[in-house]
């Protein structure tokens, strides 16, 4: 499931201006451990005020790219520059970007406030300019009370505030975060997600923040880019990335979705036809970029974009609609899942809000259904 | 004897002792017999007075009976003047205070040394970092006279140091650097820096790499992130390897006899002199006595620190 947005839809778009200037520039940057290639000539821009997420697997390079970005990791090969500048050569205490790290990697010889203060005391900040602000940013993160404290004296969430302070109380242009929010359990972590983009958008620092989860990059990120071994898959924003994936990695990756497996039977302007033994129908897709007759594609749905109903009333030509047999039902209390098994064997996953009581509900298992669609709910992948 | 064995069984499940009380009763028993009874029979004896005899001490309780009186009584004499002899006598607190300077100084020398060493050892590759430490502990796999032997062969006039500067022209004719402080402390410092190494890699070997990068990160330089970061958390590393060798240098015996020269002037070798040369054992317990109070200080400074160490949680 997709979460919903929270950020205000009104945002600039940057990415869409040719004239702004990208504030990180990331040039075919690859990294190689030995044989090993962990980023694989990733190229991005990112701009001011962005947040950005990167997503990915376990082990697709997230965390390199950032170290890379932090200066503790050289590339093998390309540029990184930031606000125009190239970072090669430039050591990580000379960059003007802080990170908050995984682990935290909290100071347990000091307290919070000492903590917190460290980034200002190299920078030969004045004391009283330095209370000031450690108390400022305690503030913002509800940390005032534990000032004194040690590190082993808080617990995880609180562990993960003074680190978001201690990395934001030098006012970076650009923060880093890797995994920011893994440590907390659910609860914690939805309500951490409002507050890092709330401080992100107070304080107008641009954030790259590393996530395995697409449900918090969906939420919190004007765009995402998905990286699957070391490579980015794509880039986009969260609706784009859901509605629109270029391949059939990022279509699975993000949410859950229906594969068919056909052949184009013909192209006219943007509406591709393809013919899916899968689906045991034809399928219609409107907006689709257009691919040769004859040639193999997958045509991508998601569950929620699929309509389900017992009446079996025939109109129109027969395209997006099949039927099949109703085999499981998960109720989810807002949603139901069914899973709906087609003539030709294949499981389709449709979900459906409860609008009714379950009591009343129509649909049961082994029943037979109809399954609807629009053509614009279909995305054809060539990949 | 089975019965004794049953018997003591079930004496001590009586008292609770048998089982769990075993595994916790024999340390403690095994302290007991070889730390505190004859931690109590020198003490004793550094109360009694030196005399020609065998054992050639007195005996402090002793059993008078008076036939002309008809009497008899307990006498219990504790002859304190050994101690006042150590307070008294310049060669005794001499002796102190210089064992205190050369194990202090060795105590230094071992860890501008070690720690450099304990550090690289904790930076190199993991795959490295086993074999550089068993190098470390390798020369204990060979005699420890033979290794003091073999620096004399090193130090002395005309030996591989002197031979070697000789040779190199910075000197003309042998150098001794042999039977002088400056043997000892070579001396001491090759001995006692594996227990100075060992406490130090595996604090510095715990401590976490992110930590420096966040310090850098921060803007730190490497200089000022080893001083704020590294620094603070290898302090019971420190504390730990400079007490254990320390402790040890100041009853050090054998190296500075072996190695020192006339005027090297240590307790241990007072003690030795006392027992063996003089045989005036109670003065000599004396002597032991007064160094295990001198000891005690550090060591319960070690005590507090782990303890505090223990509570913070790490
Ligand atoms: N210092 C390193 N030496 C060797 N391999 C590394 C090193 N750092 C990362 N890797 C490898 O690079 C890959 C990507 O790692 P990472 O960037 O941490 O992934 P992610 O953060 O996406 O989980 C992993 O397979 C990891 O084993
Ligand atoms: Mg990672």
């Amino acid at each position: 499931m997709a979460g919903q947005p929270i950020r205000k839809p009104t945002r600039l778009e940057p990415w869409q201006d040719a004239g702004q200037t990208p504030y990180v520039r990331i040039e075919k940057v690859t990294k190689t451990f030995g044989d090993f290639v962990a980023v694989d000539e990733v190229s991005l821009s990112i701009y001011r005020n962005e947040f950005f997420a990167l997503l990915g697997g376990s082990g697709s390079g997230k965390t390199t790219l950032l170290r890379m970005l932090a200066g503790f990791e050289q590339p093998t090969e390309g540029k990184i520059f930031i606000d125009g500048v190239d970072m090669a050569g430039i050591p990580p205490y000379e960059r003007p970007v802080n990170m908050m790290f995984q682990s935290y990697a909290l100071f347990p010889h000091m307290t919070v406030e000492q903590n917190v203060a460290f980034g200002l005391k190299q920078d030969g900040v004045a004391k009283a300019e330095i209370r000031d602000r450690v108390a400022e940013m305690l503030g913002m993160v509800q940390l005032s009370a534990f000032g004194k404290r040690r590190p082993h004296q808080l617990s995880g969430g609180q562990r993960q505030r003074v680190a978001l302070a201690r990395s934001l109380v030098k006012r970076p242009k650009l923060l880093l975060l890797d995994e920011p929010l893994g440590a907390l359990d659910k609860k914690l972590r939805e309500r951490t997600q409002f507050e890092l983009v709330n401080i992100q958008e107070k304080l107008g620092v641009t954030f790259i923040v590393v996530t395995h989860d697409q449900e918090e990059a969906m939420t919190m990120s004007s765009r995402i880019a998905v990286m699957n071994h070391g490579v980015i898959a794509q880039v986009g924003t969260p609706t784009e990335i859901y509605e629109y994936p270029h391949t059939r990695f990022v279509a699975e990756f993000i949410g859950s979705i229906n594969m068919f497996d056909g052949r184009v039977v013909s192209t006219e302007g943007d509406q591709v036809i393809v013919a899916s033994e899968d689906a045991g129908c034809e399928l219609l897709i409107a907006h689709a970029t257009p691919a040769p007759a004859g040639s193999p594609v997958s045509v991508a749905i998601r569950p929620e974009k699929i309509a389900l109903s017992k009446d079996p009333v025939a109109d129109g030509d027969g395209r997006n609609r099949t039927t099949g047999i109703v085999r499981e039902i998960a109720y989810l209390g807002d949603v139901s899942i069914y899973l709906v098994q087609l003539p030709t064997g294949k499981t389709v996953r449709v979900t459906a809000p409860n609008v009714t009581r379950r009591t009343e509900m129509p649909i049961t298992w082994e029943d037979e259904v109809t399954l609807t669609w629009r053509p614009f709910a279909g995305v054809v992948l060539t990949q | 004897m089975r019965t004794v064995v049953s018997v003591l069984v079930s004496g001590l499940s009586r008292i609770g002792l048998w089982g769990r009380g075993v595994v916790v009763a024999v340390p403690y028993l095994w302290l007991m017999l070889f730390f505190l009874v004859p931690f109590l029979i020198v003490f004793g004896i550094s109360f009694s007075e030196s005399i020609i005899a065998q054992p050639p001490y007195s005996s402090l309780v002793e059993w008078l009976t008076d036939e002309d009186a008809g009497t008899s009584k307990l006498q219990i004499l504790l002859n304190i003047s050994n101690y006042f002899r150590l307070g008294g006598d310049d060669l005794y607190i001499l002796a102190y205070l210089n064992s205190l300077k050369i194990a202090a100084v060795t105590t230094l020398l071992c860890l501008a040394i070690g720690y450099p060493m304990a550090y690289a050892i904790a930076k190199a590759d993991p795959a490295r970092r086993g074999p550089l430490m068993m190098l470390v502990i390798l020369p204990f796999w060979t005699s420890f006279l033979i290794r003091i032997y073999a620096w004399i062969g090193i130090l002395k006039g005309n030996g591989v140091i002197s031979n070697l500067l000789e040779w190199a022209g910075i000197t003309s004719g042998p150098v001794e650097i042999l039977y002088s402080d400056w043997a000892v402390y070579i001396g001491m410092t090759y001995c006692y820096l594996p227990f100075m190494v060992l406490p130090l890699y595996s604090t510095l070997e715990k401590m976490d790499p992110s930590l420096l990068e966040a310090a850098a990160d921060l803007g730190s330089r490497p200089f000022r992130s080893f001083l704020q970061i590294t620094l603070p958390l290898s302090l019971p590393g420190i504390v730990a390897g400079s007490l254990l060798v320390f402790i040890p240098a100041v009853g050090e015996f054998v190296t500075p006899e072996l190695l020192g020269g006339p005027d090297t002037l240590m307790i241990g070798r007072v003690l030795w002199n006392e027992f063996f040369a003089n045989r005036d054992w109670p003065v000599a317990s004396a002597v032991a006595i007064a160094l295990l109070l001198v000891l005690v200080v550090p060591i319960m400074i070690f005590q507090h620190v782990q303890g505090k160490q223990a509570e913070a949680g790490r």
